[in-house]
């Protein structure tokens, strides 16, 4: 039980950090926080990515004099992969950041439950 | 077979992508340059869907290798009957919905159409792009530029309109996460990102728990994205705050291409054998349906709205087109391939009716209605057109999709299934015929006199010939539908379905 828990202990971390991220975007009121756990859901997924290149003993994904074999290589597919995720959740938050400044502006508030308030 | 590779799979999104940004650059100048480069863009791009489709009917599935790399490593543009035949709705949608987007975007966004049509063509660039494209990383990349350009589309909209825009970015934010979840577990296990290659190396892994759990993160995400019955909440607020011209275009597009790819997902990503029948996928997605045809029926006669009746209308339409898919049989997936373009066509035609009466009247209360037939005549007929194909009555188009939902429901035993279709179709009667009997029978109010309300006000051409083109096309989809699903459909379905 422990074992397997350690020695699989970076998809337990993702999974911690996922529903970290996942209650502040459920269970906030404040749209800024929702912001954020939405930011640490992303980062979540990113890390989990990047863990599943990884080998141990690996060397730089770059071809080298003397290690000849491609499995002596971390696999370098999810990094290239993850800096597309990373673009599109800089893009995510941009918009969402221009979401919320219309929203202060119009509402004078972040809060939800206020602002649902000033909408009826 | 031999893979032609021609330009036009590539041109498809690279017109859009490059118009896009220059919509900005000679905007400077001419302001209104925005809605005919946009035009411009999208009729190439409607050119060259017709030409992807009629080269995959007449000579087999298109492969389109980016930057000359072969498959399982490089990015791959695929376009099969069931792609081509998707890309050939969203094309002619757009079209038409852009070309009556003038006089909306005039009244509502008048200071910012140049900005408005740089992103719009780009929401269009995202739609195409998961339509074509045969990677699924590639996939998640089209749906995120998709999603963050509708976003922003609907945040300009009226007063709730941000608010509904964040509800979205949070909701739609997790659905792509998921997506992309899916994408990395079925990564690890197979080392592949390429649709045909992941199809072909699954089917030894199926007893595999990982895959199994790919396969949900993919149901669940693309359920939050096209608002399946309980995943829905961010949908209505959306479709009701946005500016007419934009809810006129996401709401018919938007969730069918989502459906697009839960369809894409579960017949040639996994095999139907295994991802509906073998795992409860199959009977879980159709009582959702199910529940999703009833409730968004339920929530729509609640509604004063019309904007937000329609909304949850889709509602329960995108329950027909997963329950389609959910039955598991030829006859069910034929039924919601057919649903994806009748639905569209009929939500575009009701969405611009309800530009039109912003663009006219400036409100959107069923209530405030009446009479309305003297003043609109051509758009209220259109609206019963529309009205009377989300009802299903036989000559328009809505009737036969529903009509194949049943057999196909028959077919697998669930006479559940039939039970809720007949329900919601009442149900759909009790709505829209309040509106029709609002609008045509009851007087005008008595504020006007006769001859004032006699006065004829209708829409401008640019706005009432898309209309009359959606409205007839609702009614030549419903006479010829049997051509289309023998010609186009029954070859969209998978080998041995």
């Amino acid at each position: 039980m422990i074992d397997s828990l350690m020695s699989k202990y970076n998809y337990w971390m993702y999974i911690v950090l996922m529903m970290i991220g996942f209650y502040a975007m459920i269970g906030k009121k404040n749209l800024v926080k929702k912001l954020i756990g939405m930011n640490i859901f992303q980062t979540a997924i990113i890390l989990y990515y990047i863990s599943i290149g990884v080998k141990k003993g690996g060397t730089l994904p770059v071809l080298m004099e003397g290690v000849p074999h491609a499995a002596a290589y971390v696999n370098p597919l999810p990094h290239v992969l993850m800096l597309t995720a990373i673009v599109v959740s800089v893009s995510t938050t941009g918009v969402a950041l221009a979401v919320l400044l219309l929203i202060y502006r119009r509402y004078k508030t972040l809060e939800e439950d206020e602002i649902l308030k000033l909408m009826r | 077979m031999n893979a032609p590779q021609i330009p036009a799979a590539i041109l498809i999104i690279l017109i859009p992508l490059m118009t896009s940004y220059s919509i900005p650059l000679l905007g400077w100048r001419w302001r209104g340059a925005g809605y005919y480069l946009a035009l411009l863009a999208i009729g190439a791009s409607l050119v060259c869907s017709l030409i992807l489709l009629y080269t995959v009917l007449t000579v087999g599935t298109i492969h389109y290798h980016l930057g000359g790399w072969l498959p399982p490593w490089g990015i791959e543009y695929v376009i099969d009957p069931l792609n081509g035949f998707v890309g050939v709705v969203v094309c002619c949608l757009s079209f038409l919905v852009t070309l009556s987007s003038r006089a909306s975007v005039e009244k509502e966004l008048a200071d910012k159409k140049v900005r408005f049509y740089t992103i719009y063509l780009l929401l269009f660039t995202g739609l195409m792009g998961i339509t074509v494209t045969g990677d699924v990383f590639n996939l998640y990349v089209f749906l995120e530029i998709a999603s963050l350009t509708a976003y922003a589309l609907i945040a300009i909209g009226e007063d709730g309109a941000p608010l509904a825009a964040f509800n979205y970015i949070i909701m739609g934010t997790i659905g792509a996460c998921f997506y992309l979840l899916g994408v990395g577990y079925l990564y690890i296990m197979t080392g592949s990102l390429n649709i045909a290659d992941l199809a072909k190396l699954l089917p030894a892994l199926y007893g595999s728990k990982v895959v199994l759990v790919a396969l949900s993160f993919f149901l669940i995400g693309t359920a939050i994205k096209m608002g399946l019955f309980p995943l829905h909440v961010w949908l209505p607020d959306a479709y009701t705050y946005a500016p007419s011209a934009v809810s006129s275009f996401i709401a018919p597009l938007m969730t069918k291409v989502m459906a697009y790819i839960l369809i894409r997902v579960m017949i040639t990503v996994f095999e139907p054998s295994y991802s509906l029948k073998a795992v409860p996928a199959g009977t879980i997605l159709s009582w959702l349906a199910a529940a999703a045809i009833l409730a968004g029926s339920i929530l729509a006669i609640a509604q004063s709205d019309f904007k937000r009746m329609l909304a949850y209308s889709s509602v329960s339409q995108i329950g027909y087109i997963v329950l389609g898919v959910g039955l598991a049989n030829a006859t069910g997936l034929v039924g919601s391939l057919l649903h994806i373009l009748n639905h569209g066509f009929m939500k575009a035609c009701l969405f611009t009716v309800a530009a039109a009466l912003m663009l006219k009247t400036g409100g959107r209360n069923i209530y405030q209605l009446p009479g309305m037939h003297r003043r609109m005549p051509f758009t209220m007929a259109a609206l019963a057109i529309g009205a009377l194909s989300m009802v299903g009555v036989p000559p328009t188009c809505g009737f036969f999709s529903k009509w194949y939902l049943i057999l196909g429901a028959i077919e697998a035993g669930q006479w559940v299934f039939v039970g809720v279709i007949l329900l919601s179709s009442l149900l759909t009667a009790v709505y829209f015929m309040r509106m029709i009997e609002i609008i045509f029978l009851r007087p005008a109010p008595s504020g006007g006199n006769e001859s004032g309300e006699g006065v004829r006000d209708e829409i401008p051409l640019s706005m009432s010939v898309p209309l009359w083109i959606l409205a007839a096309g609702i009614l030549l989809l419903g006479l010829f539908n049997e051509r289309i699903v023998s010609g186009i459909l029954r070859l969209a379905l998978p080998a041995g379905y």
